[in-house]
């Protein structure tokens, strides 16, 4: 199955609930007003978001009052093309200037951070880096072991402290280590931790204060890692963590579920942070580039 | 981010004059509103369609109530009836007459099941019960390690075994257990789903067919979207459940969810989990729920919701003490408790009209409420009915009893002089009803 196909299937659900419910609305009709309305609703209910719906369905409408879009076929392609507009271009996640590259991944509580760090590190050594992953998670009951067990299946090695230690030390030492041994990439988990807790936010910025004593560039990344279920929430999540650390890429993980996902337009028209990867599976294949016109072409096709 | 929706509908209305009966174009203005703001909270656009229909059967022709604007008496109504929907404060696990109850905790990935699973197990231990945890999550990496070390912070039995491969089979062998050992609660905590996923829900039912389970709980974050309808739906048609408890509340999402669920399920909101801490399960309370969904800055919950706290007589009493003058220390600490029991304060100080807007930039810390409390708890019964005796060396023993410096107990009592200040203006305008006096921070 080529890269395409994969993201096709893996987003299935999420297209059979879209298109299919835009294509049946449009079906046997003339696109007029209460047709503009339903498509409204059908972006709302994909967690797009209001405003971001709100501006598509009000330039379709001007469209359609000027004359320029009358079928179906001209409404979907309209939708394409804002929407892929929406979502800019192509920003992977690619490693950069002087090794070790220092990810942090930061996000709430149960989004799969652990997971996508594991399938990261299996991504990077396939490709022939080697890597660190740093236990900084030593809230969670048993995230050190969780994140040991993902290093133990990839080859990455773990630095870890006891649990319930210093976070920042962690990921401190962590650093220091990748640039004695000459690792190529640094991975950091943190724990799950809700935006709204100020001091757990702090504990953030010290763990960033700390890593730049080691290397004054790094972290290079810090990656949000959001679940796709997430609601309108996600918009302040995206934008409280990146007013703490600098938030500069989003993982959209849980993909494959009947979640659509369209948080991520919100998020990008809002903060303008880029979606880096999406979690399209639980193998430890599926974390895969986010390629915009490639989401939406999957969804539309 | 969000406005207040009474602030946008009172803008909307000012133009309005007109009392008495409220006309269908007023209605549906307010209602466009409405439903705007039930989708940015995330609830599901057809129960949003729904619930708007409703609520414009029951508001149009209605009575404006005197006091209120037409704004103000379709929130109201909005209100009530969402209220209505969320359904009463029930926290009753039904428990078998024939021990053990089995519960069977199911959600999706990363909804906080292990975690609720032992604040669940905490509870019934603490009503006197023996439970036991089970950990049925054979899929997530470390997903025993992290029930047996909860178990272990809790003092409670955790089964599991890292052999058996079958969670059908581990979850019979841990109910044998849990009646040879005498447990009268067994709760069972099974593994994430996707729950397009037909081959695990497949392996619930069959956990479900061999345990037997009393009562089913499904843990859904409060954070979930548009997507909340689909996954109860399927947990609910697929397994079938008794009950929700809705988790993460502590964060600022307007849990638009919690009325998806109720809604495409039917079953009631049993708990919600406000912290990663072990003891943060609390029974689940509809008003304070549509509050946050409408994130209303809605005077009229401020007074229902004062109301409920303050006793109209624990009220007189403490305005006569006003009135005379004698507020002491031992006063505040009760009134702060009051307060706090109304639900996190920037919820009620949000529902000051005008208020919201202006709270959104501070941060109001509920630990200053605990460091006030510990302060007055470490003053002598004299102290706190008599601040002049409250002298240097007595400011000191004060602060290093109640962990704090010598500042926070001087600013305490300033803040306190200052309430007292206030309050014996209150007293010359002698209004009818309590009032809420500011406090100074």
């Amino acid at each position: 199955m080529g890269l395409f196909d994969k993201l096709k299937a893996g987003l299935a659900k999420t297209r059979k609930n879209f298109v299919e419910r835009v294509e049946s609305i449009l079906l046997n009709k003339v696109v007029d007003d209460s047709t503009i309305e339903e498509i409204e609703e059908v972006l709302i209910t994909s967690d797009i978001g209001a405003k971001a719906s709100t501006e598509i369905i009000n330039s379709l409408r001007q469209k359609v009052r000027a004359g320029s879009i009358k079928s179906a076929e001209e409404v979907n392609s309209f939708l394409k093309t804002e929407m892929t507009g929406l979502l800019g271009k192509l920003q992977p996640l690619v490693t950069f200037g002087e090794r070790p590259f220092v990810i942090l991944t930061v996000g709430v509580n149960g989004v799969g951070k652990t997971t996508t760090i594991g399938k990261l590190a299996s991504r990077f050594i396939s490709e022939g880096n080697s890597v660190i992953l740093a236990a900084a998670d030593t809230f969670r009951a048993a995230a050190i072991e969780q994140l040991q067990i993902w290093a133990n299946r990839t080859g990455a090695d773990l630095i870890k402290h006891q649990s319930g230690s210093d976070p920042a030390a962690v990921a401190f030492d962590a650093v220091e280590a990748a640039k004695a041994r000459g690792v190529d990439v640094v991975i950091i988990d943190t724990a799950g931790r809700l935006h709204t807790k100020s001091s757990l936010m702090e504990e953030l910025k010290k763990i960033t204060r700390v890593i730049k004593k080691s290397i004054p560039d790094a972290p290079q990344e810090i990656l949000l890692v959001v679940d796709a279920t997430t609601g309108q929430n996600a918009i302040r999540q995206a934008m409280i963590f990146s007013e703490a650390v600098g938030i500069t890429g989003i993982a959209l993980t849980k993909l494959d579920g009947t979640a659509k996902g369209g948080i991520i337009f919100a998020i990008k028209k809002e903060i303008g942070i880029p979606v880096r990867l999406i979690g399209i599976g639980e193998g430890i294949d599926d974390l895969k580039d986010f390629n915009p016109e490639d989401f939406v072409k999957a969804l539309f096709e | 981010m969000f406005e207040s929706l009474s602030e946008k509908l009172d803008s909307i209305f000012k133009k309005l004059k007109s009392r008495g009966l409220l006309k269908e174009e007023d209605v549906d203005v307010a209602l466009k509103e409405i439903r705007l703001a039930l989708l940015e909270a995330d609830v599901n656009f057809r129960v949003v369609k729904d619930f708007i229909q409703h609520v414009r059967d029951r508001a149009v022709g209605k009575e404006v109530l005197e006091s209120l604007s037409p704004g103000q008496q379709v929130v109201k109504i909005v209100y009530e009836k969402l209220c209505e929907l969320l359904g009463a404060t029930n926290t009753k696990i039904q428990l078998s007459p024939n021990p053990p109850t089995v519960i069977m905790m199911v959600g999706l990935h990363g909804s906080g099941k292990t975690t609720t699973s032992a604040k669940l197990a905490r509870l019934f231990k603490k009503e006197g019960r023996k439970p036991m945890l089970v950990a049925a999550d054979l899929q997530r990496p470390a997903a025993i390690d992290q029930l047996s070390y909860l178990g272990k912070q809790i003092d409670i039995p955790v089964f599991y075994s890292k052999e058996i491969k079958d969670p059908v089979i581990l979850c019979e062998s841990a109910l044998k257990q849990a009646r040879l050992e005498g447990r009268d609660i067994v709760i069972f905590d099974t593994a994430g789903r996707l729950h397009i996923a037909e081959d695990l829900m497949d392996e619930l039912s069959r956990i479900k067919a061999k345990v037997n389970p009393k009562e089913i709980l499904l843990v859904a974050d409060a954070m979930t979207g548009q997507d909340a309808v689909n996954m109860s739906k399927s947990f609910n048609e697929k397994i079938g459940i008794d009950g929700i408890i809705l988790t993460k509340m502590d964060g600022d999402a307007r849990g638009g969810a919690a009325l998806s669920i109720r809604s495409v399920t039917g079953k009631p909101i049993k708990f919600i989990g406000t912290g990663e801490k072990i003891d943060m399960l609390e029974p689940f309370y509809p008003d304070r729920i549509a509050n946050r969904i409408l994130c209303m800055g809605d005077v009229l919950t401020l007074i229902e919701q004062a109301q409920q706290s303050f006793d109209q007589k624990e009220a007189e009493k403490l305005h006569k003490r006003i009135i005379e003058e004698s507020f002491s220390f031992e006063d505040l600490r009760d009134h702060l408790k009051k307060i706090r029991s109304m639900g996190p304060l920037e919820n009620i100080l949000g529902m000051i009209p005008g208020m919201n807007k202006a709270i959104k930039d501070i941060k109001v810390d509920e630990k200053e409420f605990v460091k006030i409390e510990a302060i007055i708890n470490s003053m002598t019964p004299e102290e706190r009915n008599n601040y002049n005796i409250i002298n240097g060396s007595r400011r000191r023993r004060i602060s290093i009893g109640s962990g704090t410096t010598v500042t926070d107990v001087n600013r305490l009592i300033k803040q306190y002089l200052e309430m007292k200040k206030m309050m014996k203006m209150f007293k010359g305008s002698g209004k009818k009803g309590f009032r809420l006096p500011r406090f100074g921070f």
